[in-house]
């Protein structure tokens, strides 16, 4: 037995090849499309810097993920702990060297490109702690020192995220990390128990918030109290969502968006636009995309051998979910502003690199489903 | 240990598969909801939300309404629009600011205080709102900049409508002008309020500003695209609006003209009426001044010039002069004494001349003529203007029966009603109006010379020409108007305003002798061709009261001071055969009626009666391309 996996591990360069799932690589080029066809018409119907920057990105990533996929999935789980170490690294260097953009030091200059960090630890905190999980036996689980050891692992980069500022991000790291948690079978309770407490703890929460963070907050609940102000945003997201209608404005004719009345249109509000140029029926598309791949990377995780794979997979998948839930939320007026990019669709390198290296991961988890990992 | 191991690994997988299962359906519950409240803002409320995008994007702006226009009674226009060379610039279409600035500067040879108001209106707008660097150019310099466009980039020479008055001074009290609207229009009209634009322009005074709500038209509308800063992207539609109605007016401007050209360099008034239409031929007030420098603003030079000219340019004399009205109340005091049957035609008084004058309670009061008239009846009293005999008739009639005729025929009350807002009542006194208003009791003193139109007694030319139609036309009341299709139905328009008709002929003759025959006080200005023949009153106002130094002294006119100079008044009627216009004349400070006044009624009737014929062809619609 032990002889046959042997064999049957060596499989060939295109053995591979035809073990990659093509319904996630066909769903994942043409959520690329859409991306693409959605940011040529926020550069307003002609070719300009985002519509190639993010042309050229999605190429670059998409080609490497091809590549991670071929790369066996032992050598992504021994690089678990390194990766992450680097990453906490670069996101201390952000701190002290980081580009600053808007009020917050979020970037790295590598010379060839501006990274940032807090993205890419949105991947590779789920490929540490799933490396930490797959080791623990059942019953060490939920004993006291694995769950502060992996506390730390979450509250380590998200402090660090937070003090750039970037409230957003590092809550969607912590997020990651806890849905982690939740896969690698940590007990009900606790996750009770710490809603139960940051629900009671809200106040004290909001009373530590910076004021803009609190406005938000504010904002969210009545966004008419300022209208041109801390409003603007959400008021003109819904105006752009709602009078598209059922079938949308039609390509290239978002009147809110070619009129500049949208915020942030190439990033956190791309939903905005498309949703008002494709109307009802384009945004239940694009979330069926969503749903295809999500249920794709959680379906290559359940068929996945190693604990490894599955916990990765899994929690990827969610997060992904989570990540497009808390962005449709927020431009939808469901949720306060909170920074957090589209997966894919938003323009942006660091998050399209992350969530690439994401599934490339989880393709090589594919193609190497019959590795066991000791 | 491997039997443990592969349990162990069995729980661990049991758990991750139980815990995938139960996300997923929170999953599928999540995403339901997305799904509806994307069903919830784009298809229920799509409605609501497609209106405030609209709101958002879709801007309106209203261009100024063509202004009506004024024509005369032949259709000429008076008061029109004219094509206004306008330089526009945009400030974001200019590469470069200051360069394309200062070669404007250089080109129209703007001053340094023009030139720094333009930068600071500049600075003040956004840059891709229009920036008026000149709203009114001259030919020479509007081709100038049209020559030099090549280097002047985003430079836009624009032809833009605006208010002309063709005529200049000649109609300027009539119409007023119009000038930038201001705070105090917006407030006072609502259909400004509504229809302002930056750059309207509004009636100021007149009937610019009688008609306002007529006049101003309704905005063109262009409807734009616009982005989230308010550029204009594209332009939508585009909706006309309606030219204001054009007002018609009974005056003919030739007449007008000759008013303007009698009163050149003198400060004063003449009115023309229809005695049967009450139609104002002519109405003029002097010194005018040209309403078109009002049109783009008027510098403080030249406001300060006509603010400040002693002959009150400003002052709409014809409507607003409150004057005493001298000898011309004498046809009134005549026949209300007539009326009244206090006197009849053949009632005598002696006039005594200086030496004897007529004495009550102290004072004195002179006749004009130093040597006396003698004795005079009524026609001679008239002809001459014999002050003694009316101070007489004034004694035995009392103020108060006085009063009533006067009112009777015009006096004391605005002719125009609200027509024009700086219209004067005058004044015309009894003894209830002078315990009222002054708290004292009449005295007889006053009567006697309120017989001759003096004392508190005032009234404005147009009331004048008023009455003097009245009683031209044989006593009957009219209305009078200036705009020629106001159809005033008064129902007591034409009711007799006399008692006996012969008591009018009788004070028409005596006007008649006045004019007509020798010793008459206006003879010297008789037209004696029967044509033309006019019978008039000639009258004198005293300024100040007359001393007996004075009247020892008995100074010529221009040894007076302008300011102490009698104002010279002359009312008159003609032809006398079948009469049809009649006509006041003022000139402020200008001596006896008889010598300044009365000379300008004998070019007037000249020209109205040949005129006359012109007007009635055009009624009647024999020429009609006059």
């Amino acid at each position: 037995m032990y002889q046959y996996r042997r064999f049957n591990n060596k499989n060939g360069f295109f053995q591979k090849f035809g073990n990659l799932d093509y319904i996630l690589l066909s769903c994942l080029l043409i959520l690329g499309f859409i991306s693409l066809a959605t940011m040529y018409s926020t550069d307003g119907g002609e070719v300009l810097f985002h519509t190639r920057s993010h042309f050229i990105k999605f190429v670059v990533f998409f080609s490497m993920m091809l590549v991670i996929s071929f790369i066996n999935i032992k050598f992504w789980f021994s690089l678990g702990y390194l990766s992450y170490a680097v990453i906490l690294g670069m996101l201390i260097w952000t701190i002290n060297f980081g580009i600053t953009a808007s009020g917050s030091k979020r970037w790295i200059d590598l010379y060839f490109l501006n990274i940032q960090p807090s993205e890419l630890m949105k991947i590779f905190i789920i490929l540490c702690l799933a490396k930490y999980f797959h080791r623990m036996k059942a019953q060490h689980v939920n004993s006291f020192y694995s769950l502060c050891f992996s506390l730390i692992i979450i509250f380590v980069p998200m402090s660090l995220v937070i003090i750039q500022p970037d409230l957003g991000t590092s809550l969607l790291i912590a997020i990651s990390g806890i849905v982690v948690l939740w896969f690698a079978g940590l007990n009900h309770k606790y996750f009770f128990y710490s809603c139960l407490l940051s629900i009671i703890s809200l106040p004290i929460i909001i009373s530590f918030l910076q004021p803009y963070q609190k406005l938000r907050v504010l904002t969210f609940l009545n966004p008419d109290r300022d209208p041109l102000g801390a409003g603007y945003q959400i008021i003109q997201s819904k105006i752009a969502v709602g009078s598209g209608g059922f079938t949308g404005k039609g390509f290239l004719k978002g009147t809110q968006s070619y009129l500049e009345f949208l915020p942030e249109k190439h990033t956190d509000f791309i939903f905005t636009l498309f949703s008002e140029e494709f109307g009802f029926i384009g945004s239940v598309l694009l979330l069926l995309i969503y749903s295809i791949i999500i249920y794709r990377v959680i379906r290559i995780g359940a068929l996945s051998r190693s604990y490894f794979a599955k916990l990765f997979c899994y929690s990827f998948g969610t997060s992904i979910f989570i990540y497009v839930v808390i962005n449709m939320s927020m431009v939808l007026g469901l949720l306060p502003i909170v920074g957090s990019p589209l997966p894919i669709m938003s323009y942006g390198g660091s998050s399209m690199l992350a969530t690439m290296i994401g599934f490339g991961i989880v393709m090589s988890a594919k193609t190497h489903s019959q590795q066991s990992i000791a | 240990m491997i039997n443990i191991n592969i349990s162990d690994s069995a729980t661990k997988l049991n758990s991750l598969n139980r815990r995938m299962f139960i996300l997923a359906t929170a999953k599928i519950i999540i995403l339901g909801g997305i799904v509806s409240r994307l069903f919830f803002l784009q298809v229920k409320e799509n409605k609501k939300y497609l209106t405030l995008s609209d709101k958002n994007r879709i801007r309106e702006w209203k261009l100024p309404p063509i202004r009506g226009e004024f024509q005369d009674y032949f259709g000429n226009t008076i008061a029109g629009n004219f094509e206004a060379y306008q330089l526009h610039i945009i400030p974001e279409e200019v590469e470069d600011f200051r360069y394309v600035i200062y070669r404007v500067k250089e080109l129209l040879e703007l001053s340094d205080k023009q030139f720094k108001k333009i930068v600071k209106k500049k600075n003040e707008i956004k840059p891709w709102e229009t920036l008026i660097v000149a709203d009114n150019l001259s030919w020479e310099k509007f081709s100038k900049i049209n020559n030099h466009l090549y280097d002047l980039n985003g430079v836009k020479p624009v032809i833009s409508i605006s208010r002309d008055y063709p005529y200049k001074e000649n109609f300027t009290h009539v119409l007023g002008y119009v000038s930038q609207a201001n705070e105090n229009d917006l407030l006072t009209n609502e259909n400004i309020k509504e229809k302002f634009v930056p750059g309207l322009k509004v009636g100021k005074t007149g009937l610019e500003k009688s008609f306002e709500q007529k006049l101003i038209g309704s905005n063109s509308v262009e409807r734009y695209e616009v982005n989230a800063y308010g550029r204009r992207i594209s332009q939508l539609a585009f909706q006309k609006g309606d030219k204001g109605e054009t007002i018609k007016l009974t005056i003919d401007t030739k007449i007008q003209e000759l008013t303007n050209e009698l009163l050149k360099e003198k400060a004063g008034s003449i009115c023309v009426m229809d005695i049967y239409t009450g139609a104002i031929i002519a109405m003029h007030s002097s010194p005018s001044f040209d309403p078109n420098s009002f049109v783009f603003g008027i510098s403080q030079d030249e406001w300060q010039l006509i603010r400040n000219n002693p002959m009150k340019p400003l002052v709409n004399k014809s409507l607003s002069g409150n004057y005493s009205p001298g000898s011309t109340i004498k046809p009134i005091v005549a026949l209300s004494a007539l009326e009244n049957e206090i006197i009849k035609p053949d009632f005598t008084v002696q006039c005594k001349g200086h030496k004897n004058p007529l004495e009550l309670y102290g004072q004195t009061y002179h006749c004009w003529k130093k040597e006396g008239h003698g004795f005079v009846n009524l026609r001679e009293a008239m002809k001459q203007s014999c002050d003694t005999y009316f101070y007489e008739v004034a004694r035995r009639l009392g103020v108060d029966r006085l009063s009533v005729t006067a009112k009777k025929f015009g006096l004391g009350q605005k002719v125009f009603k609200d027509v024009f807002d700086n219209e004067k009542n005058g004044l015309v006194p009894n003894t209830e109006w002078k315990k009222n208003a002054l708290g004292r009791n009449w005295v007889l003193g006053e009567t006697i010379i309120t017989g001759i139109g003096q004392g508190f007694i005032q009234t404005t030319p147009i009331q004048l020409c008023l009455m003097t139609a009245q009683i031209a036309n044989g006593g009957y009341k009219i209305y009078p108007k200036i705009v020629a299709n106001d159809d005033n139905q008064y129902a007591d328009k034409f009711t007799p305003l006399y008692k006996k008709s012969r008591n009018i002929k009788i004070v028409q003759d005596a006007m008649f002798s006045s004019t007509n025959e020798v010793r008459g006080t206006s003879y010297r200005s008789r037209l004696d061709d029967p044509k033309y023949r006019f019978a008039g009153k000639t009258g004198t106002s005293q300024v100040k009261k007359i001393t007996e130094r004075d009247r020892e002294l008995d100074l010529k006119t221009f040894q007076i001071p302008y300011e102490e100079r009698d104002h010279a008044l002359y009312v008159a009627f003609g032809p006398y055969k079948s009469p049809r216009y009649a006509l006041s004349i003022i000139i402020e400070h200008g001596g006896s009626g008889g010598t300044v006044a009365a000379p300008l009624a004998k070019k007037l009737f000249k020209m109205i009666i040949d005129r006359h014929e012109i007007r009635k062809n055009y009624d009647n619609k024999k020429y009609l391309d006059i």
